[in-house]
């Protein structure tokens, strides 16, 4: 990795770094506010895992929703708003090669979702009692969620021409992936068919290992999770590296 | 020597454009070069190729040497370019900016020298500005700045002074004009072809993706515009040993071919020995504008 490379990461993280209140801060009370309404409404009447408050239960899934939605976030605005103002040359006449190229936006992105994550952890504190049985398990979750999302971002800041194409993204994949993945309850609670149906979204899986880690419990083995997350860690660095190198809407 | 700048078939096709048609052109270490053309002409894509920002259809593109593709990190070393837009990264100050820029070429300490860039732009006060505040001409000398943190050996500036005001164009050339005297190559594009008539040693025109023009400046001017003697006589009637130079009247004045100043002097010596008296004379000079014209309007020279 060349000077450069550190450079790019340094300036990517420094980006969100400068205004830490909307970038981190502004998620967090995100996070926050999901969790007053669902552990007041809910804490009561729901049991997830035995030995579990609901508070307790629902703040892995409130961290990794936080780690994916910022990594998306960083790279994906990062990107749009360098090619709007036409700052995007700054990186693209130095010499650095599309790996640096990804690897500063990757990185940068899973400094942002750590962030928040470590944020949001630290606010749940307050409210519940949460153990960190495999601090492994919720490291490689963290880390490989993480990079699936920032990819997702990634690719949607290059290929989007204006701000609306990427709120689409965030809406129609980003949101529905993230909200229908069991954050909010376990899938044992919906019926055979909507089991089914969340078996297929890759983010259940993501969120599922993450809270195994937690509490040593989860819907499906972790294992199962990592075999079905890497795959996508994969392939889509190897799309986001395939059109970096194409240049693609970057080098016409 | 290398070739500064090396383009051999260069041409461009965008998907409704032809914006480059076959572009052969070398640019020797130290010159300071002019790109001119009117909007459109594909001077910027041809900057783009050069940085690397466009990738040419076809052709070899080389920069000191070193293809623009497949030596990428070389060639983008030697080569620092203003572009022709006024962008800018709002989150960052001035100085902010040119560690950056200076930090993505490998230079990790580089205040020595951004310190004396800013002396030398005007921007020394700017320094910690952020750069959205800053005026259109400041935001230009910053886009300069930038483009010399690496101290590269190829400067390629796209329209710099376009919308700068007269002051800033003046010390923005003398200290473009030093880079040049310490043997740095300059490649610039301009619409004010007084700029490129002045500094420039060779200019090329491009029409349409084409090179319609190459040549010393100097070259130039004399292939491609007459030069003009204006004379008012008295009394007032052409003789006739000059009947043939005749291109017109502007008002009391004839208006005579003179393609060489060293005619001038038997001229005035067969008027004196005619006996007509010179009431008033004035030498048109050719400038850059008027070749350009020429050529844009008349097709290839
Ligand atoms: N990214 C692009 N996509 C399509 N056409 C382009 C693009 N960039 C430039 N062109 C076209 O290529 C031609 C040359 O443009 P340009 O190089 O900007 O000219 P100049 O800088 O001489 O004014 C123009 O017709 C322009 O519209
Ligand atoms: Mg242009």
């Amino acid at each position: 990795m060349s000077g450069g490379f550190r450079t790019l990461l340094y300036k990517e993280i420094l980006r969100f770094w400068k205004v830490l209140v909307q970038t981190v801060g502004a998620p967090v009370l995100t996070a926050l506010l999901y969790l007053l309404v669902f552990s007041h409404v809910l804490s009561e009447h729901v049991q997830v895992y035995p030995g579990v408050r609901y508070t307790a239960f629902l703040m892995p899934g409130l961290i990794m929703m936080s780690i994916l939605q910022n990594a998306f976030a960083n790279s994906s605005s990062s990107l749009i708003q360098s090619k709007i103002t036409g700052n995007i040359v700054f990186v693209l006449l130095p010499p650095l090669s599309y790996l640096e190229f990804f690897l500063a936006y990757l990185i940068a992105a899973l400094v942002r979702g750590f962030a928040v994550g470590v944020g949001v952890l630290l606010v749940g504190l307050f409210f519940a009692d949460i153990e960190m049985r495999y601090p492994l398990w919720i490291l490689a979750f963290a880390l490989a969620s993480g990079a699936v999302f920032a990819c997702i971002g990634i690719l949607a800041g290059i290929w989007a021409n204006q701000f609306d194409n990427l709120a689409a993204v965030q809406n129609f994949i980003i949101m529905p992936l993230t909200f229908l993945s069991g954050v909010f309850f376990s899938i044992h609670s919906l019926s055979p068919f909507w089991q089914s149906v969340t078996h297929l979204n890759p983010v259940f899986y993501m969120i599922d290992g993450f809270r195994y880690g937690f509490f040593g419990q989860g819907d499906v083995d972790p294992w199962l999770g990592l075999a079905v997350v890497t795959p996508f860690v994969l392939l889509l660095s190897g799309l986001t590296l395939v059109m970096l190198k194409s240049g693609y809407k970057l080098r016409h | 020597m290398t070739t500064a700048v090396r383009l051999r078939g260069v041409e461009k096709h965008f998907p409704h454009v032809h914006a480059l048609r076959g572009i052969d052109l070398d640019i020797e270490q130290g010159e300071f070069f002019a790109l001119l053309g009117p909007n459109g002409a594909g001077k910027t894509t041809l900057i783009s190729i050069l940085a690397g920002l466009t990738r040419a259809t076809k052709g070899v593109v080389e920069i000191m040497g070193f293809d623009v593709t497949r030596q990428y990190r070389e060639a983008r070393r030697a080569l620092g370019v203003v572009p022709q837009e006024l962008v800018y990264d709002p989150f960052f100050t001035v100085r902010e900016t040119l560690r950056l820029q200076s930090g993505y070429f490998g230079l990790r300490r580089n205040d020595a020298w951004i310190d004396e860039l800013l002396d030398n732009l005007g921007l020394a006060d700017k320094a910690d500005t952020y750069t959205r505040r800053l005026s259109g001409g400041m935001k230009r000398r910053v886009l300069v700045a930038q483009a010399l943190v690496h101290k590269p050996p190829v400067i390629v500036l796209d329209e710099p002074t376009a919308g700068v005001d007269v002051e800033l164009r003046q010390s923005l050339w003398a200290f473009i004009r030093r880079f040049n005297r310490e043997g740095h190559t300059i490649v610039l594009t301009t619409h004010y072809l007084e700029e490129a008539e002045a500094l420039c040693q060779r200019v090329a025109m491009l029409k349409e993706g084409r090179i319609v023009a190459l040549d010393r400046t100097e070259n130039l001017l004399r292939a491609g515009a007459e030069r003009h003697l204006l004379l008012e006589l008295d009394p007032p009637e052409l003789p006739a040993f000059l009947q043939s130079r005749l291109k017109g009247r502007e008002g009391q004045h004839f208006v005579l071919d003179l393609p060489d100043y060293g005619d001038l002097e038997a001229i005035l010596a067969n008027l004196r020995a005619a006996g007509i008296a010179i009431r008033g004379m004035s030498l048109a000079q050719a400038d850059l504008e008027e070749v350009f014209l020429k050529i844009m309007h008349g097709g290839a020279s």
